[in-house]
């Protein structure tokens, strides 16, 4: 893959020779070596970790006695540690791996001082052990995805700006004339996480606002967090990878600015949809509900363009560990925002909220979206760090098969057991009164959240397959002359 | 992207807009809210049947009814330390604290309330957990449901009291003490039917099983405001 020529044209068309654009990404990789290194083995850490809480999660879900004894292991502060482990330990840890990395690239510039890269490396995941221990051990703060306790926040905002100053740097002395629609997404998002984190922070835990307010700021963090900050760097990273895989340039310019745009404009407001029927005046409802479904305007543009860029292409990607793996997260991008649409309609809510609908949603968005194109970044990413290549393509196959129907088989049974969940929850007989008794439907999600944990299982399998290629490779010898000849899943990619 | 200020200046405005529109807005209106009694005044003291009233069109705030109670209440003592045991347990993941207004989804008729919630509801909480989902009932009004007796068979193991339940069982709230010989069995052990210990054995609640119970015994919107009366 990296020996094709083209591929660099297509990020940069006016720039030198081929060879000196190599020598200057050499650079840049070999400055970035150790710290994306750091960041990329903490978050498989934090990603096994989090993949087993969340499977006693879901065993407790339907085995409630399931070390039910222990005060640390119970339900609430499992799940809490869980979501946690999985947003902060792998989501934050895999984007200070790729998203410097791809900055750096895009920009030329190699990056100095990374000593500071490496500290705020450690001290994010020393922060973040604390905070974890902390929700076990019972100071867990009641507002979703800001569980972790208060004396670790300080911590982290500051870890965060040392990273995000790096991407600040790289940016403002970049050497290329040309700003790559990749480098908006990460350079916005960098910007956007350590507001969003500050005033959520503040709002919510050093300072609480009054009543309901707390549930706005609680919604507006939550959503935002995964349509300001995980989004676009996930949609940058497809940006960038798409292209350099397959050699050809992105479909179109203008859609990319729309998409861009769009997707900041409508993102920022749509998480209030979530509050439907709440205790919360209405026209900041309608506010949520209005640009929920205004997003499927950056989400069919953003779709339009990522796959009329792949369109032809399918046998190399097919081929390509990190095609595989983007395209299966692009994809997913289109569905989860067409459902988040659905899912903002009032009478659409009444059914899907509180129910295991939204939970299928979210792991659609952070599992089936974003970490699978994260997946893919990293299978790009870490031969050109190492100068290694992937060690057992079988690996990188169980790890797509496993992590792609397991994600499918998860999102499917808690989307449709929610609606299951949702129907009877609301069902009212002639006379007005619930058909169902309430104990009668949590017997009746079992099956589905059932069908959940066969799926979390398959996720496991495959995230320990990607666990064990990432430090075989990690742990085997340099082999020189194998740098050119990229892992490749068929053997006849140039078929078509 | 050709004008690099025009991008940073777009990223700023996106999010300052946001901000100030889901967040700062609803900030700056909830502030003026206050306990209310559940029908306020005008300055003739004459009930107007609302939150405001109007002199030559211009709206002013009605006043709480001399001696009337106003709601909503602060938790104190107990009740206000066993908030902090619900939210250190993440009883939040599966209970929501939110009753939806008649005719959307089913709360009424499933006896979770009696009107809708409100945001003046909240403003005394330091910490607002509305929750988002209903693996378990929603717990708006469960102060109002069931005598404190159940809420302890149901903490320490949830079959006692609603077989087929789901809800995880908190044993470590709970002590098992011998059962004294000269005093017999103590004030506050609790039967737990079927999850007796043996004889000669009692289940005794600690502080912090008393506090939640008593938290959730506190958790009642049972009261009329300005803005909302029963069965809206």
């Amino acid at each position: 893959m990296s020996s094709n020529p083209s591929l660099v044209e297509s990020i940069n068309p006016s720039n030198g020779p081929v060879l000196d654009m190599r020598a200057r990404l050499g650079e840049v990789d070999d400055s970035m070596r150790k710290p994306a290194m750091l960041f990329l083995v903490s978050a498989v850490f934090w990603l096994l970790a989090g993949t087993l809480l969340a499977m006693v999660a879901a065993i407790k879900a339907t085995n409630q006695d399931f070390l039910g004894d222990s005060e640390w292991m119970t339900f609430g502060r499992i799940h809490a540690a869980h979501l946690n482990t999985m947003i902060y330990g792998w989501g934050n840890n895999i984007i200070f791996a790729v998203a410097p990395w791809i900055m750096a690239r895009l920009c030329k510039a190699r990056i100095r001082h990374t000593n500071i890269l490496m500290l705020a490396g450690i001290f994010w995941n020393v922060a973040l052990t604390i905070g974890i221990l902390g929700i076990f051990k019972g100071d867990m703060i009641g507002v979703e995805y800001l569980e972790m306790p208060q004396y670790v926040a300080p911590i982290m905002l500051i870890t965060y700006a040392l990273v995000g100053v790096w991407v600040v740097i790289a940016f403002r002395f970049r050497q290329s004339e040309h700003v790559y629609v990749s480098q908006w997404y990460i350079l916005a998002a960098f910007f956007w996480l350590p507001w969003l984190y500050s005033v959520a922070q503040i709002m919510l835990v050093f300072e609480p606002a009054t009543g309901v307010v707390q549930s706005l700021t609680n919604w507006w963090y939550q959503h935002n967090l995964m349509g300001l900050w995980l989004t676009p760097i996930a949609l940058g990273t497809a940006y960038y990878l798409i292209p350099k895989v397959l050699g050809r340039p992105i479909h179109s310019y203008y859609l990319s600015v729309v998409g861009f745009w769009s997707l900041a404009m409508f993102f920022a407001f749509a998480g209030i949809h979530s509050l439907i029927g709440g205790p919360v005046p209405a026209w900041v409802i309608s506010i949520g509900v209005v640009s929920s479904v205004m997003l499927l305007i950056p989400i069919v543009v953003t779709a339009i363009n990522l796959h009329l860029t792949v369109v032809g292409a399918h046998n190399e990607g097919w081929a390509s560990p990190t095609m595989r793996f983007v395209v299966f997260g692009a994809i997913n991008f289109t569905a989860v925002g067409v459902i988040g649409a659905m899912m903002s309609l009032r009478h659409v809510s009444e059914t899907t909220h509180f129910t295991h609908f939204t939970v299928g949603h979210a792991h659609h968005a952070l599992y089936a979206f974003f970490s699978m194109i994260m997946f893919g970044a990293v299978y790009y990413m870490m031969p050109r760090l190492l100068l290694k290549e992937w060690r057992n393509p079988f690996l990188i196959k169980a790890h797509w098969y496993m992590s792609g129907m397991g994600g499918i088989l998860m999102v499917v049974a808690l989307m449709v057991g929610g609606w299951v969940q949702g129907m009877q929850m609301n069902a009212l007989d002639a006379d007005g009164a619930p058909v169902y008794d309430f104990l009668q439907i949590v017997e009746n999600t079992k099956p589905f959240l059932w069908a959940r944990s066969m799926g979390g299982l398959m996720i496991m399998v495959g995230h320990f397959a990607f666990a064990m290629n990432v430090f075989w490779m990690i742990f085997s010898p340099v082999e020189v002359d194998k740098v050119t000849e990229p892992t490749l899943l068929t053997s006849t990619p140039d078929k078509a | 992207m050709k004008s690099l200020p025009l991008l940073f200046l777009g990223i700023f405005i996106t999010m300052a807009l946001s901000w100030s529109v889901v967040v700062l807005f609803p900030h700056q209106q909830m502030q003026n809210l206050t306990p209310a009694s559940s029908d306020l005044t005008d300055d003739q003291e004459k009930p107007i049947g609302g939150a405001v009233y109007y002199v030559d069109g211009k709206p002013y705030l009605g006043k709480n009814i001399e001696g009337d109670d106003t709601f909503p209440v602060k938790l104190v003592g107990e009740a206000q330390r066993g908030k902090l045991v619900y939210e250190e347990m993440g009883c939040m993941y599966c209970h929501t604290q939110q009753v939806r207004r008649q005719g959307y989804g089913a709360d009424f008729e499933r006896g979770w309330g009696e009107r809708q919630s409100v945001p003046r509801d909240y403003i005394l909480q330091e910490r607002v957990m509305l929750g988002s989902m209903r693996t378990g009932p929603d717990l708006t009004n469960v102060g109002s449901r069931y005598p404190a007796e159940w809420h302890y068979q149901h903490l320490y193991n949830a079959q006692i009291t609603s077989k087929g339940s789901t809800m995880p069982p908190f044993p470590f709230l709970f002590e098992i003490k011998e059962v004294s010989e000269n005093f017999g069995p103590s004030a506050d052990a609790v039967d737990m039917q079927a999850y007796n210990p043996g004889p000669g054995y009692e289940v005794v609640p600690t502080q912090r099983a008393k506090d939640l119970v008593a938290y959730l015994m506190n958790l009642k919107q049972d009261y009329e405001l300005p803005e909302i009366k029963f069965s809206e």
